[in-house]
């Protein structure tokens, strides 16, 4: 075990609220396991300004719903081995979506303009644009492992874990269900 | 005749009632097969198709809850293909309609989100349509937030074939079906609503819901409907249809 290579762990924060960070927080004792046999090579939790090359699994909370989010998942993809879609708004789009039926240039307008107290006016500067629709992570890029919840148990999320540090695929349909 | 016959559910012989749809009879020797629009008592539509099933020597699948059981009948209720097709079911009323569980005043109490677990939906892989939908919150004391409505027509048939009210219908067709007030009215408006509250007890999802409810709060009492549902069978045999 001692010499056993660290498994490279990242994790990515797309259109989601962090509870499913929070979430994963929550694990408990697994936490020392995982310090003992993981790194964690990017993600809210680490400093890493770039998703690094040679990725074992990401983890990836929220909608697709900008440019950016898009890239990055591309990018995740492209990099890593296997990739979970954790929680509701990564598996379903989830609360995210419910912008979904307004127009992009509508809302912000809305929210922006009509809706502004003071300086009216839609920020542009130093934030990604909106895609059409906030959507799930796989119908943006394959996902090897959907764990819905909103957010999942901590007990789903140390089960996902715990089976894939056994070099198992998890099976994960009776410890998360949607909400 | 006689009024008992026999039937084979998963390889066990089993007795039935002559006249039992298959579903009944499985559910009177305990034997589960899923269904959504199904409610004891009510007549039967085959609307969700959850509760389809394999009968020897029928190539298509049928829907248990408006097939008849017959003398003889060899039934399959669980196999991987049919697990198969009611994942897909489930996973369209998904797509179909906005389901945001997580905010869903049926949150943890939902027959959708239940049946989603039970059989092994994690995530949906038909592309989601995100459609403009209504909520009504007319009425005083319910509310019916299409958003969430798996066209089950429950609510049409107990408003119905319960209370005599015949406040509920389906307009439009296909995709656009929806659930509908008498002439497309606001429930609030309603001439025929007697605010019994029966449609929003036995409605599935997060559908129809009583007022001044937040996420997770509507849970519902089927129990009593059903009780009433099913004296009104006993008294009616057959019931309208
Ligand atoms: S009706 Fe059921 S499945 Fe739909 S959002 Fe509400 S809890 Fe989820
Ligand atoms: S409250 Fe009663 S009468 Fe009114 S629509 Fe529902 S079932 Fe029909
Ligand atoms: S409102 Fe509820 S009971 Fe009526 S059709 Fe929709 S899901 Fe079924």
């Amino acid at each position: 075990m001692k010499n056993q290579p660290k498994a490279r762990l990242a994790t990515a924060w797309l259109d989601g609220c962090s509870g499913c960070h929070m979430s994963l927080l929550d694990v408990d004792e697994l936490l020392l396991t995982l310090a003992d046999r993981v790194t964690i090579v990017f993600g809210p939790l680490v400093d890493a300004q770039h998703f690094p090359e040679n990725v074992d699994v990401a983890i990836v909370e929220g909608a697709v719903s900008s440019q950016d989010d898009l890239r990055l998942a591309q990018t995740i993809r492209e990099n890593s081995k296997f990739v979970i879609a954790l929680g509701d708004c990564a598996v379903t789009s989830n609360v995210p979506s419910m912008r979904n039926s307004i127009a992009p240039t509508r809302l912000l307008e809305r929210i922006y303009i009509s809706g502004a107290t003071a300086q009216p006016g839609v920020p542009t500067q130093n934030v990604p644009a909106l895609l059409r629709a906030a959507i799930p992570l796989h119908e943006a890029i394959k996902v090897d492992l959907h764990v819905p919840g909103c957010p999942p148990s901590a007990a789903a999320i140390a089960h996902v874990l715990t089976e894939l540090l056994e070099g198992r695929k998890p099976d994960v349909a009776s410890a998360a269900k949607f909400g | 005749m006689p009024n008992r016959i026999s039937i084979r559910i998963d390889g066990e012989l089993v007795q039935a009632e002559r006249g039992q749809t298959i579903f009944e009879a499985a559910q009177s020797n305990n034997k589960f097969i899923p269904g959504l629009c199904q409610f004891k008592g009510l007549s039967t539509v085959g609307a969700c198709r959850l509760c389809v099933v394999e009968v020897q020597g029928v190539n298509r699948l049928l829907p248990s809850c408006t097939t008849p059981a017959q003398d003889g009948m060899a039934v399959i209720t669980k196999s991987a293909r049919l697990n198969d097709y009611r994942r897909q079911s489930l996973e369209l009323l998904f797509a179909e309609k906005n389901h945001v569980c997580a905010v869903c005043v049926s949150n943890n109490h939902c027959e959708l989100q239940a049946y989603a677990q039970r059989l092994g939906v994690t995530n949906v892989r038909y592309a989601y349509r995100y459609p403009k939908l209504h909520v009504d919150m007319s009425h005083p004391r319910f509310v019916i937030d299409h958003n969430r409505c798996v066209l089950c027509t429950r609510c049409v048939r107990v408003c119905n074939e319960v209370e005599g009210a015949y406040v509920w219908g389906v307009a439009g067709r296909g995709i656009g079906s929806r659930i509908a007030c008498e002439m497309d009215r606001a429930w609030g408006n309603s001439a025929s609503c007697t605010n019994c509250g029966k449609c929003v007890q036995v409605c599935p999802t997060g559908a129809l819901a009583e007022k001044g409810f937040a996420a997770e709060e509507m849970v519902k009492r089927q129990d009593l409907v059903e009780r009433l549902a099913t004296i009104r069978g006993t008294m009616n045999p057959g019931g309208p249809r």
